[in-house]
């Protein structure tokens, strides 16, 4: 009888917890997001100011966010996939459209990220970060300046390289160092940069993904493959670090906001897009994150070292040998193949 | 069979969180098509024939063989530990097994990442190294690294059940040994050794099988440099999308996994019923 007693407990506590998760009668916005990627205080704001709960998640690639959105069941309100992934969800019906006319402050977004290729009309997205690849140094590390893709094949740095463990992005370092298309689906091309992903392994001290900042902060490796915003970060903590983006060219991306379909909440998905675009609030957030925000009014707002940095905000019109990623679902199993071999190389 | 009440709950259980999902992996193992649409499946071994390739084949063995060479390490530094401490006197022995178990407490990842502070460049090792007068060394980022990782999170999985099993020894048994005539080390050897296999059977098993498993610590310690079979798996889950392929290697490494516990269990047989129980 006595273990009746206590499975008759345990219900009941669980059940009390289950109902005590629903005594919030606030509305619920579910938010899928990059992990590191808001200012904790902005979902703050727009919980009082709307008087809403948020449920906040993270993700840490545009994959797992795919799987988890594809796979149904669970129903976020607002999400942030890159463009290609953007590209991709649209192309197979996991977006719904937004409403402009509701998003009054997308005339805060500056015209150029606004109808880009991955979304020519904006009809399902909205920009909120964007920036660049390039490769960040330690200038008491190394002895020369570091300026193009190449010099990460340069016998002299073995054991300083970071690279990212990432099949797409570092096949791009690749393909861009042979001067090819990052988006190239030339088997022979891609073929190449294979062989130039393996000549480079005996050099590279890790192939890493999040901890690529602890190890050049720490000066434990002296070069790493970055993305700008991260860039940002580690300079806040490293004054010896530089970023630099390679001359043979490299990667620009955009983070934008969507509603997925079997979204909830749509209105409010729609507030709280339009909530992100307030200059004072998309200032928090650059602020805070470091990425680029496409937002001029919330630019200004920024304090000055970030405004004036270079490395978040550099001439737009510089980056014209830049390439935008695009969906490469049907070649993914070459790229697969393909860092396998790398990475299973001697 | 008859089962009680708590015993279909169980049956429940089982069915939804081990069958299920297990007939899942197989169900995936033997289909291709785009993994996000379960219409689109077909019947297929490519994903096994894709397996037996040199590149996969190479990545298996270079598993299989760091989990070995981890598991014997855990074993060689292991037993001692469990029999060092299960002789002493029950108040010290109960603290000493704790501070064992204590790490247990943090969590995995964490204590992890810890040892990328300690080994790294100008880690706290190599600090301590420069300040004698020597050349740093290079601990991170290579199989020395992701073996350590192995040994330090597995060890304990080594010396609980070989330390429940010989403080469960029937003492009486040495004494005896004793009695008639022989001496320490025989006694170990003859007596002792062959009581505790079973929890030296069950700790090979519980350090064998995350070790070969595992993806986080070559991910973290071996810098992604070298993939382990985990590392394969978790790739083709989380970036590649091909859930069929993935699954197919989990079912390859689970019949691995299945056929080193039948060779192990057998081992466990031929001693049965001469020593102490293992739980």
């Amino acid at each position: 009888m006595k273990n009746k007693k206590v499975l008759f407990l345990i219900a009941t506590v669980f059940i009390l917890t289950i109902l005590s998760g629903c005594s919030d009668d606030r509305q619920t916005l579910n938010v899928y997001n990059w992990g590191d990627y808001i200012n904790p205080e902005v979902i703050d704001i727009f919980e009082d100011e709307f008087n809403v709960k948020v449920v906040y998640d993270t993700f840490a690639t545009n994959e797992d966010l795919y799987v988890k959105i594809k796979q149904g069941g669970s129903s976020y309100d607002v999400i942030f996939p890159s463009d290609y992934m953007i590209e991709r969800m649209i192309r197979e019906d996991l977006l719904q459209k937004i409403d402009l006319n509701k998003i009054s402050n997308i005339k805060n977004v500056d015209e150029k990220f606004m109808n880009l290729d991955y979304d020519p009309n904006n009809e399902y997205s909205v920009p909120y970060m964007w920036g660049t690849v390039g490769i960040i140094y330690n200038k008491n590390l190394v002895d020369r300046p570091i300026t193009k893709w190449a010099d990460l094949w340069d016998e002299e740095f073995k054991g300083e390289i970071i690279m990212l463990n990432s099949q797409r992005d570092s096949l791009a370092v690749a393909l861009k160092k042979l001067h090819y298309s990052l988006n190239t689906r030339d088997i022979n091309e891609l073929e190449e940069a294979k062989n130039e992903l393996i000549k480079q392994k005996p050099l590279v001290y890790a192939y890493q993904g999040d901890e690529i900042k602890d190890t050049i902060i720490s000066e434990d490796a002296a070069i790493g493959v970055v993305w700008s915003g991260d860039a940002v970060a580690m300079m806040r903590e490293n004054e010896n670090l530089v970023y630099v983006l390679p001359e043979e060219g490299t990667n620009l991306w955009f983070d934008a906001m969507v509603i997925p379909k079997g979204a909830k909440n749509v209105d409010l998905s729609h507030e709280f897009i339009n909530f992100m675009l307030r200059p004072e609030i998309a200032a928090k957030n650059a602020e805070y994150i470091g990425y680029s925000s496409p937002i001029p009014k919330a630019v200004d707002l920024l304090s000055d070292d970030l405004r004036n940095n270079e490395v978040a905000y550099p001439d737009f019109d510089k980056l014209n040998n830049t390439e935008i990623f695009k969906d490469p679902s049907d070649i993914l199993q070459e790229y697969d193949r393909i860092w396998t071999e790398v990475i299973s190389s001697k | 069979m008859k089962l009680s009440k708590h015993g279909y709950f169980y049956l429940l259980w089982m069915a939804i969180f081990i069958a299920i999902p297990l007939l899942m992996v197989v169900y995936f193992a033997f289909t291709t098509g785009d993994s996000q649409n379960i219409t689109s499946f077909t019947f297929s071994l490519d994903n096994f024939k894709r397996f037996f390739t040199p590149i996969y084949i190479e990545v298996l063995n270079k598993s299989i063989q760091l989990a070995l060479v981890s598991t014997i390490i855990c074993l060689l530094l292991g037993y001692p530990v469990a029999y060092i401490i299960s002789k002493e006197k029950l108040k010290y022995r109960n603290v000493l097994i704790l501070l064992f178990v204590i790490p247990m407490w943090m969590n995995f990842l964490l204590r992890t990442y810890a040892w990328l502070t300690l080994l790294g460049k100008n880690g706290i090792i190599n600090y301590f190294i420069t300040k004698l007068g020597f050349q740093p060394l290079d601990l991170l980022y290579n199989d020395f690294a992701v073996l350590l990782g192995m040994v330090y999170n597995f060890l304990p999985f080594m010396v609980l059940p070989i330390f429940s099993v010989l403080t469960k020894m029937d003492n009486s048994l040495i004494e005896a040994s004793w009695d008639l005539g022989a001496n320490k080390l025989k006694t170990f050897l003859k007596v002792t050794l062959p009581l505790s296999l079973p929890g030296v059977i069950s700790g090979v098993t519980m350090v064998f099988i995350p070790a070969v498993s595992t993806f986080v610590i070559s991910s973290l310690l071996g810098g992604n440099k070298t993939y382990l079979i985990g590392n394969l798996i978790e790739q083709q889950f989380r970036y590649t999308g091909d859930w069929h392929f993935g699954s197919a290697m989990s079912i390859i490494l689970m019949i691995f996994i299945l056929i080193s516990m039948a060779l192990t269990s057998r081992f466990d047989k031929a001693k049965e019923g001469e020593g102490g129980e293992l739980w």
